[in-house]
């Protein structure tokens, strides 16, 4: 075969951009310790970090869903009603009618089990309407968040659920080798998730599938079969999140995990995860995940008023989405 | 045409497809001796591509039966047996654009990067290696760290025909993989293919270029109107019997009308002075008068895309002036193009030239939505009226103008980009490599309603490497490496042209 013809230039060493874009947020987090430090002497005390992961821990295992959902090019909005129907249905099948229970006095051991369950058949279920009948993925996760959130509220009465079998509040509190038992967890998945992404053939098929589904199918890549599981192991990873939560708060608030998705979101983009699909990495959205936790916790601590807080966090967003354009040079979508 | 006592590579028969109203396929067969050759040729729209779907599993028949080897071809899911069986290179792009240029070389088969590997762990180091020497091999001279989206046109196909060709299937397909390669990546993938076909592979071709046929292939497969026509070994059969089974008149081909010189006092209505762009091409100066058409030829790395698409407002020069009737046009913006008068035909029209989902007519009509009612106002019948008259006029395929483009086959959908650029009636229509993936038929039509648009005054800047189109030109002009080596004028030399485009003078 000839070589190359003389006219063409030798292949550019193009600086990879994607590369970056994964360290792009780490300047931003060194900056903010810094102000944090600045601001109040506690902030870099152990407790106060500690507090700062773990209270980032339900955000972040959520944000690992939405990431992986949103790298293979779909949507779920759904996830945040999980994070409070998931962990409220599992304590109403254990738990006795006095303590707000169905009655059905089943063993509260299996509580996380059913837990989870929960999350997979959302994930599932939402699967089944966006993959068999082709419906759009943003209206079908709409409908599902409306519709478990008013589940949760039939089936609790609208009442927060305050006494839980030790085994439901047992992952949210536990403390292993000195660290919250969920800071370990969400870091082990995320380890996880970076790496089956990263390294595994079945992983790289997300990238494929958000990049060009119909390459993907060509090439082989069972598409809906992915795609499925993803949705599935999503809808798991949020259970998982309700759990934690409720865990550390001790009990199930009627409106857990309310309003959470626009934070996720926000989250996601900011740590580089493309709406369009395709694009972006774990370590990129665990990043933004932490990014946002230190703000919040800086805002805490110095003082701003809860009035205000949540403007001044909204505005820090947008500024945060402006700068990771800047500093990678290419459109945010 | 299977031989007693040897069973065909591939068998399908009777296969029929329909898309809504659309019949694709309409009792299609085909029949490939092993090691073979095959082409399949046909109209734009005549199945070819469905049958393409069909034949790698994408798309799953209506009715009729597949066999590879004689065994029933594999379950639709089971897209690792299907691989086994066939391998292709698709007439839409099959790049993921996100992913870099070494992992779509080996996307899904991620382990064969890397003999032997028992882990299922990917080794990116690994794989760049062998990803680099999979482009060494085909000459493709890009850097496999880069995102495929960052690639042209044709640096894409090339990924795509190597991916396919080394995936180690005994059966390959390649849809229209010529209508975006240049004549020196033509000649080394034909030189592929005899290699692949001398190793046993057998190998379905799929072309508008009949010449490609007669070069490369054993045997010719005929559809029209979704069905099968004639099947023949190619030297029993002359390039006119193959048009008239593809349209299925008798009228063999034609040659085009001579036209008329034009008159020396015609004015210029595009002026290019000077223009420099590096690693493009290099201070180019021309000049298109009204109702000429000027053609620019050369290979692939003659700079001559970069020029027209400079001229477009897609690229910006580093030095020099575009001047459209002594106005100066505002480089690097294609919207400053447009108002100047200047129409485009863009290389990629998957990523410059329509939008999937939108309609056929809707897609047509796109620049001249001020003229399809009072105001910013689109009367939908008005635009149907007019798209209808497109379509008629241009010879487009397709089941109603209300379907979306993306139903569309590859050549129709080029019909459509043509037809939108003549039709805001510009100054000056710059056409990249305009006839590619159209039938040749359809060419005479687009080449027609080109030639219509010059004698209403229009300048066309002309870019192709196709001897035939250029044949429609007043004059010719040669690149090579960047700069203008050489003028024809109409009734030039064939040798003497395809000569100056390699440089020998
Ligand atoms: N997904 C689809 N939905 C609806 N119609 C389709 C679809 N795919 C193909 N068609 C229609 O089926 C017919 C055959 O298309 P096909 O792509 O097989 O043609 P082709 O022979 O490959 O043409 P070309 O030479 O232009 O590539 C066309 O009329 C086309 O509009
Ligand atoms: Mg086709």
């Amino acid at each position: 075969m000839t070589a190359i013809s003389p006219a063409v230039a030798p292949p550019r060493r193009v600086v990879r951009l994607a590369r970056f874009r994964d360290l792009a947020l780490l300047p931003a987090i060194l900056v903010l310790l810094l102000v944090g430090v600045l601001i109040d002497p506690v902030f870099l005390t152990a407790t106060n970090l500690t507090n700062v992961m773990q209270q980032q821990t339900e955000l972040a295992l959520v944000v690992l869903a939405e990431a992986l959902i949103l790298i293979s090019g779909k949507f779920d909005l759904s996830l945040e009603s999980v994070v409070g129907l998931a962990p409220a249905l599992a304590v109403v099948l254990v738990v006795p009618a006095a303590a707000g229970g169905f009655g059905t006095g089943w063993a509260t051991a299996l509580a996380v089990p059913l837990c989870l369950l929960v999350g997979a058949a959302v994930g599932a279920f939402n699967g089944l309407l966006i993959l068999r009948l082709r419906l759009s993925a943003f209206i079908v996760t709409l409908g599902m968040l409306i519709v478990l959130r008013g589940l949760q509220i039939g089936i609790t009465g609208g009442q927060n659920l305050f006494e839980l079998p030790p085994s439901v509040l047992y992952l949210g509190s536990a403390v292993w080798l000195g660290l919250p038992a969920s800071v370990w967890m969400t870091g082990l998945l995320f380890a996880a998730g970076i790496g089956v992404l990263g390294y595994l053939r079945q992983g790289r098929a997300l990238y494929a599938i958000g990049g060009n589904v119909d390459a993907a199918r060509a090439a082989g890549v069972r598409t809906d079969r992915v795609v499925w599981t993803v949705l599935i192991v999503g809808g798991m990873l949020a259970a998982l999140a309700g759990l934690l939560m409720t865990g550390r708060l001790g009990s199930v608030a009627a409106a857990q995990g309310d309003g959470m998705i626009f934070t996720v979101f926000a989250a996601a983009v900011i740590g580089g995860i493309s709406m369009d699909g395709g694009k972006g990495t774990l370590f990129g959205a665990l990043c933004g995940v932490l990014v946002l936790g230190l703000i919040n916790n800086i805002l805490t601590l110095a003082g701003v008023s809860a009035q205000w807080i949540q403007a001044i966090y909204g505005l820090v967003i947008l500024v945060a989405l402006m700068l990771a354009r800047l500093t990678t040079g290419k459109a945010q979508d | 045409m299977t031989m007693p006592g040897t069973t065909a590579a591939v068998e399908a028969s009777g296969i029929s497809k329909r898309f809504g109203a659309t019949v694709a396929l309409a009792d299609a067969r085909l029949t490939i001796t092993p090691g073979s050759t095959h082409a399949l040729v046909g109209r734009n729209g005549a199945g070819k591509s469905t049958l393409v779907s069909i034949l790698t599993g994408l798309n799953r028949p209506d009715s009729g039966t597949l066999r590879f080897d004689g065994e029933p071809a594999p379950a639709p899911a089971d897209r690792r047996r299907w691989r086994q069986h066939v391998a292709c290179v698709y007439q839409k792009s099959t790049v993921i654009p996100e992913l870099s240029v070494a992992e779509n070389l080996f996307v899904n088969r991620h382990a064969e990067a890397v003999p032997g590997a028992r882990s299922p762990w990917i080794r990116w180091r690994a794989l760049r290696a062998a990803a680099t020497d999979l482009l060494d091999e085909y000459g493709i001279a890009v850097d496999p760290a880069r995102p495929a989206g960052d690639l042209g046109v044709e640096q894409r196909q090339l990924v795509e025909i190597a991916r396919a060709l080394s995936a180690g299937a005994r059966f390959v397909i390649l849809d229209e993989p010529t209508a975006r390669l240049d004549a020196d990546a033509i000649q080394r993938l034909f030189q592929r293919m005899r290699v692949l076909a001398t190793a046993g592979v057998t190998l379905l071709f799929i072309s508008h270029h009949l010449h490609e046929v007669f070069d490369v292939c054993d045997t010719v497969t005929v559809m029209r109107d979704a069905r099968w026509v004639l099947t023949a070994p190619v030297s029993e059969i002359g390039r006119d019997a193959l048009v008239d089974a593809m349209t299925g008149e008798g009228a063999g081909s034609i040659a085009p009308p001579s036209r008329q010189p034009i008159t020396g006092t015609a004015p210029a209505v595009l002026d290019v002075h000077r223009l420099d762009l590096p690693g493009g091409y290099h201070d180019v100066t021309l000049t298109v008068r009204a109702g000429e058409i000027v053609g620019v030829t050369g290979s692939g790395s003659s700079g001559k895309v970069a020029l027209a698409e400079t001229v477009a407002g897609l690229r910006r020069a580093a030095a020099g002036t575009v001047r459209v009737r002594d106005v100066p046009v505002r480089p690097g913006s294609v919207p400053a193009a447009l108002a100047a008068g200047i129409g485009l035909v863009p290389q990629d029209r998957h990523r410059e030239g329509l939008v999937p989902l939108l309609s056929v007519a809707e897609n047509a009509t796109m620049p001249i939505g001020d003229r399809l009612g009072p105001g910013s106002v689109i009367l939908p019948r008005r635009r149907a009226a007019v798209a209808s008259e497109m379509v008629a006029r241009y010879d487009i395929k397709t089941g109603d103008p209300a379907e979306p483009v993306a139903n569309l086959s590859g050549g129709n959908a080029q019909k459509v980009v043509l037809a939108r650029a003549l039709s805001t009636d510009p100054d000056v229509l710059v056409l990249i490599a305009p006839t590619a993936g159209v039938d040749v038929r359809s060419k005479q039509t687009l080449l027609g309603a080109v030639r219509d648009a010059a004698a209403a005054g229009t300048g066309v800047l002309l870019i192709s490497d196709e001897i035939d189109d250029l044949r429609h030109c007043d004059r010719v002009l040669v690149m090579f490496h960047g700069e203008v080596t050489a003028e024809f004028a109409a009734g030039w030399d064939d040798a003497a042209l395809v000569a100056a485009m390699e440089g020998i003078r």
